[in-house]
């Protein structure tokens, strides 16, 4: 899962006739804009370093003219950089001549376009076996495989229509299950649901989630849309005027922002939607590990607290509070811990949206227990952590770096 | 005076080195042509064999077996039996005002040209597609074929091939061919850049890309240059009969020497009959082969 499939290095990109003219420039740290102003030469990517894991979404997001169209095309060369290294599972793409490289298209990477870059007089049966035709597999082989992608992405019964019948986000997914049918290990994604509607738009992304649950494939996704880059990537790299401004965890973007250029990006996300509850808790600090009443109410009183997380060997058991407990001790001083597990506080999973616990978190008198599957307590989530990640938003900038981390 | 006469009368060279130049460069070609003259006319002699034998079979097979084969293909590349209709009483009509064997000889030589058109053509345009500098230095030649009277590149043709078919085509050819060359560089061209991006990337040989998708996406562009060359091809008619070339086009020079109104006008009309069957059928054809390109509520 963590070993590093692709490798960007010190990559280069300048447009105009002469590029090596410019390196020296560069390095005498001229802007891009005096750059053009001086040579005429454009600089589309400059020093861009990355390393690309097996199995993860890794985003790169940027605004337009930012070189991030430019950059996937060079991971499979559709454009030849200026200088720099790109390895992909140890092979050198630059190196390569151009019949293995075309083997390496047809076999490593697949590619899906903002406008679908679909073969218009071709039926959606034909588009979707594209990549296997050009490999030469025979034709039922093909169709078989066809058939299956397109089942994989709910088209079934289309494979005899024309791409111009059907809608833009149904292009989408032909471009999509083209993309996946000819197994590449690498699926890179231009902008691939920029120009679709956002209803469809947050289908696709729920579609392409749910697929790589069960592919894993090492997806370079890119687009101009931070909401849809937190939602969809392990890691994004956000980059401007081609240049790596911060690459990080969605978290690590959304909050510490490298320079201004990202934090105004970062104002206007609903942190709600983007954030999960692990980011936001804080370490559980009500653990209750006693095993009888008494044992709690001692545990609770060192440290001051009115409630605890009732945690056993057998992982998390539930919320437990003084009040309740003072009671109980009054009334039977012989009653089990267990039985006095308040119900009515549910747990939340750490890996589950913002949004999504909102309610309970704000109804619940205490900071609820963060829970995984296991039954593990990996912290609380209290009314006023909510808050705090959710209203410095709208204060302003110094509160907002100083608040948190 | 005599020394400013230059402000009023252009400064011409001198007429006999202008007649020296003439005469080297008329010597030249006239040696050329006695010396490879056979050589060419050896190399045009299977297209010559063609012509004739096309033609015979047009003239020989019965008029109504050529009827009926005319009326099938067009059914078969335009689908539409209004067209059909119209090309059974216009062949009648023109049967009937006896023209049969003209618009016979006619037809075979456009059908020959049309093929060498498309055939030299087609190709000419994917180079010129390809790249610039091809694009650079065909255009202009494409250039002076059409604006070149063709009577200035008949002196030539003829004095190498002397009078009769083979000059006759390849004036046609060279007269037609630039619609398709021009407008296969331009549909080709007009490519969507993404598609072409998308067959790169799934790793298609230039081959693949060309014949799997460039073709086909620019056929529609190909089709309208092919129908008008075939049209320019048919215009060319007239003039071709000057260096012996049978068919219509040969009344009509008689009628324009003589005056003859109305055997001008019928030949005319055939011609134009011609014209217009092969343009709605062509049309047609390729309008139902590319129905699902852009016609989204079908």
């Amino acid at each position: 899962m963590s070993d590093t499939l692709i490798k960007v290095e010190s990559l280069y990109k300048i447009f105009g006739p002469k590029p090596e003219s410019v390196f020296p420039l560069i390095e005498q740290g001229l802007s891009k804009d005096e750059i053009l102003a001086k040579t005429n030469h454009t600089v589309g990517l400059k020093d861009i370093n990355l390393e690309i894991k097996r199995g993860e979404i890794f985003v790169i997001m940027g605004l337009s003219g930012s070189g991030k169209s430019t950059l996937i095309r060079h991971f499979n060369r559709l454009i030849d950089p200026s200088s720099g290294e790109i390895e992909v599972d140890k092979i050198s793409v630059m190196q390569l001549e151009p019949k293995p490289l075309m083997e390496f298209r047809r076999h490593k990477m697949s590619m899906v376009f903002q406008n679908f870059g679909l073969l218009p007089h071709r039926t959606v049966g034909q588009n979707v076996a594209y990549g296997l035709e050009i490999q030469g597999l025979n034709k039922a082989k093909r169709q078989q495989q066809a058939q299956q992608w397109l089942e994989a992405v709910g088209l079934l019964g289309y494979e005899n229509h024309y791409p111009s019948q059907l809608s833009g986000g149904q292009q989408q997914r032909i471009g999509l299950a083209r993309a996946l049918c000819t197994d590449a290990e690498i699926l890179l994604m231009d902008e691939a649901f920029s120009a679709l509607d956002p209803l469809i738009r947050s289908e696709m992304q729920d579609q392409l989630i749910e697929l790589q649950e069960k592919l894993h494939k090492t997806i370079i996704f890119i687009t101009h849309d931070l909401d849809e880059a937190l939602r969809l990537g392990d890691r994004i790299a956000i980059l401007k005027d081609g240049v790596i401004v911060q690459q990080g965890k969605p978290d690590e973007i959304l909050l510490e922002p490298a320079d201004d250029y990202v934090e105004a990006f970062v104002k206007d996300v609903n942190r709600a939607r983007a954030l999960t509850v692990a980011t936001v808790m804080q370490a559980p600090a009500a653990r209750i590990t006693a095993e009888t009443i008494a044992g709690a109410l001692k545990q609770m009183k060192q440290i001051d607290s009115d409630y605890g997380h009732l945690v056993s060997d057998d992982g998390y058991q539930g919320v437990v509070t003084k009040d309740t407990l003072e009671q109980a001790l009054k009334d039977d001083a012989s009653s089990h811990l267990n039985d006095q597990i308040q119900d009515e506080i549910p747990s939340v999973m750490p890996d589950a949206i913002l949004e999504t616990v909102i309610p309970e978190t704000l109804e619940a008198d205490y900071a609820l227990p963060v829970v995984d599957e296991d039954g593990h307590l990996h912290g609380e989530l209290s009314r006023r952590d909510l808050a705090e990640v959710l209203g410095e938003q709208d204060s302003d900038k110094s509160s907002e770096k100083s608040s948190y981390r | 005076m005599s020394d400013s006469s230059w402000l009023t009368k252009f400064p011409q060279m001198e007429r006999a080195d202008l007649l020296a130049i003439r005469k080297t460069l008329d010597n030249a070609y006239r040696g050329f042509s006695r010396e490879y003259g056979e050589a060419i006319e050896g190399f045009f002699e299977p297209l010559l064999q063609f012509l004739i034998g096309f033609e015979k079979l047009l003239l020989t097979t019965p008029w109504w077996i050529v009827l009926l084969t005319m009326t099938v293909l067009v059914y078969g590349v335009a689908r539409s039996w209004k067209l059909c209709v119209a090309v059974v009483v216009s062949m009648l009509l023109i049967g009937y005002f006896g023209m049969w064997e003209d618009t016979m000889r006619t037809m075979s030589i456009i059908v020959v040209c049309t093929f060498i058109a498309i055939a030299l053509g087609i190709p000419i345009g994917i180079i010129m597609a390809r790249s610039n500098r091809g694009q650079q230095i065909i255009t202009p030649i494409l250039d002076v074929m059409q604006t070149m009277p063709a009577f200035v590149y008949l002196i030539p043709v003829v004095m190498l091939l002397g009078i009769g078919r083979i000059p006759g085509v390849i004036a046609v050819v060279i007269y037609a061919i630039p619609p398709v060359i021009r407008l296969t560089n331009l549909g080709i061209r007009l490519v969507d850049k993404e598609v072409m991006e998308a067959s790169t990337a799934y790793g298609a040989s230039p081959w693949q890309r060309l014949t799997g998708v460039q073709l086909p996406l620019a056929m529609p562009t190909i089709m309208a240059g092919i129908n008008q060359t075939i049209m320019m091809a048919l215009s060319m008619v007239v003039v071709a009969s000057m260096i012996g070339v049978k068919g219509l086009g040969q009344p009509v020079l008689k009628s324009i020497t003589n005056q003859y109104f109305t055997m001008g006008l019928l030949n005319g009309l055939a011609i134009v009959a011609l014209a217009i069957i092969f343009d709605r059928a062509s049309q047609a054809y390729a309008k139902r082969t590319q129905q699902h390109l852009g016609n989204k509520h079908s």
